[in-house]
């Protein structure tokens, strides 16, 4: 199986007071070691694509497997080669990184000593101060809780990892030492990654390809560096501008 | 995913859900003094009527409490991952539904059992009542058998907040006062306008007090009891499974319509 993932004309459409198209008939394929961004505004769709890989969305219509798996109906054989990362760091926020990492460690059929060696090591490498690690996490800043929350996407050894915008609302500091950190992940054997985000300069310097989605469709998918000569710009944002005719901030504001 | 594995995920629940305990310890205290002083209350409403009525109320009061705590703490496990955002991580972990939710299942037993034990030796000792006659050991197998029923209903009731974390937090609390009215708590069934009482007999918790109240104050055998013993364990063999397959509707329905998501 050489892809790591494969979509093939995946739609949701969300019943609100609206109808609201989240996806509409998404394709792409991820060979296995890649590190696929997705780049969008706020309301594209790019979160829904995630929960779909995640098996927590069911698609309207297409398919979606991962390493051969369908989403939907073999879950079950997907779950176990998962992980994710979402932009709000989901925990019990009364209790400590240790009980919440040890209480996902034990999830994924891993022991308490194995949990801890192997999350402090990842926090470790991104600058957290392990005297925290027993503080509950309603003490801790943002930042802190997403580098937890990276230490449990990473210590269960996903072969294809799902980081939903990590980076955002987080200070430069910690924005830099996750990206230093998501770099030298990508250099593991046999990670895929998959990378939402809102920041251009990381998409450009982490993936290798980068989809453009706009209101649930993607509307390029490149290498950065064959997006950036095929429009003849300096940066991804001036891609962006290029393909859509609009700011980037004007787009966020009509999602 | 192996069975040890699945075994340390049943864990996970346990575990988490007595750190939570922990951590939020002076609520516990504040809940377990008004449990205390609830069953006293109770209790003391029955002393001039002697000491059987006493006892008739405090098991109401008691069973009450076991009862409510299997139903609840299930059910409350699902709406707090619900409010936390965390209920998105459970589910795409390689752990089996049914693990997960007997993980929560054992943790409410667990808890109902140490609670409602610690309420009992203090009532006793504050009535100093004598259990010299009562069967002892019926009242075990009934608490249990009837704790699988409760379980199954605390089962059905967490698919509520599973849909929607507040309007289903609602409901399982009015679910769980409609069940304390109809199932002879602390009065005998008959004491119901007719019209509300076919809910009585459909209750589980009827059947328990019953049973209980028979073992402790007249000190009945199992074998008189027998009949009632094997109607709950019938119930909740049910129950458990049917709680089980309704949530696991209810989790396919809200990954269709997007309702795990903490937000939008």
């Amino acid at each position: 199986m050489k892809e790591a993932v494969k979509c093939e004309g995946l739609s949701k459409t969300f019943k609100r007071k609206e109808k609201v198209v989240a996806l509409d008939n998404v394709s792409f394929t991820i060979p296995k070691n890649e590190v696929f961004g997705i780049v969008g505004p706020n309301g594209s769709g790019k979160s829904t694509l995630i929960r779909i890989l995640s098996t927590l969305l069911i698609p309207d219509n297409g398919y979606a497997q991962i390493f051969g798996h369908d989403v939907v109906r073999e879950y079950s054989k997907v779950r176990p080669l998962i992980n994710r990362v979402s932009v709000d760091a989901a925990f019990f926020k009364g209790i400590s990184a240790w009980e919440n990492l040890r209480y996902a460690g034990r999830l994924y059929g891993l022991g308490s000593k194995e949990t801890k060696q192997k999350t402090l090591d990842i926090l470790g490498q991104l600058g957290f101060d392990e005297k925290r690690y027993y503080e509950p996490l309603e003490n801790l800043s943002r930042g802190m809780q997403q580098k937890i929350a990276i230490a449990r996407a990473f210590f269960t050894a996903p072969m294809l990892l799902l980081l939903d915008e990590p980076t955002t609302g987080l200070d430069p500091r910690s924005k830099m030492e996750v990206q230093e950190f998501v770099h030298r992940a990508m250099d593991s054997n046999g990670l895929t990654i998959v990378l939402t985000t809102h920041d251009m300069k990381e998409a450009e310097s982490l993936c290798d390809r980068v989809a453009i989605i706009i209101k649930g469709r993607f509307v390029a998918l490149e290498k950065p560096s064959t997006l950036l000569k095929k429009s003849g710009k300096s940066n991804l944002e001036e891609v962006f501008i290029d393909i859509t005719g609009k700011e980037w901030k004007e787009i966020e504001y009509e999602s | 995913m192996n069975l040890k594995a699945q075994a340390y995920g049943s864990i996970a629940f346990i575990e988490r859900n007595f750190a939570l305990i922990k951590r939020y310890i002076g609520w516990e205290v504040v809940f377990l003094t008004y449990n205390i002083v609830n069953a006293l209350a109770i209790g003391l409403i029955g002393a001039r009527m002697g000491k059987d009525m006493v006892l008739y109320l405090v098991v109401g009061a008691m069973v009450w409490g076991f009862l409510s705590i299997l139903f609840h703490e299930i059910s409350e496990s699902i709406a707090w991952e619900r409010w936390e955002g965390t209920i998105e991580y459970t589910f795409m972990a390689p752990i089996n539904r049914f693990t997960h939710l007997i993980g929560n299942c054992l943790h409410a037993v667990t808890y109902g059992v140490i609670r409602s034990t610690l309420i009992l030796v203090l009532v006793v000792l504050f009535f100093g009542i004598s259990l010299k006659g009562a069967n002892l050991p019926a009242l075990v197998i009934i608490l249990i058998v009837s704790g699988l029923s409760f379980v199954g209903l605390g089962l059905i009731a967490a698919v509520l907040p599973l849909l929607s974390t507040e309007k289903g937090a609602y409901a399982t609390h009015i679910f769980e006062a409609v069940l304390l009215l109809v199932s002879g708590v602390y009065y005998e069934i008959e004491v119901l306008p007719v019209w509300i009482r076919p809910l009585s007999y459909i209750s589980p918790a009827t059947y328990t007090l019953r049973a209980m109240r028979a073992a402790l104050l007249q000190g009945t055998g199992l074998g008189e009891l027998l009949p009632t013993i094997v109607l709950l364990l019938v119930t909740g063999s049910i129950l458990i499974p049917l709680g089980i397959i309704v949530f696991r509707q209810a989790e396919f329905y809200a990954k269709k319509t997007g309702k795990l998501k903490r937000s939008g």
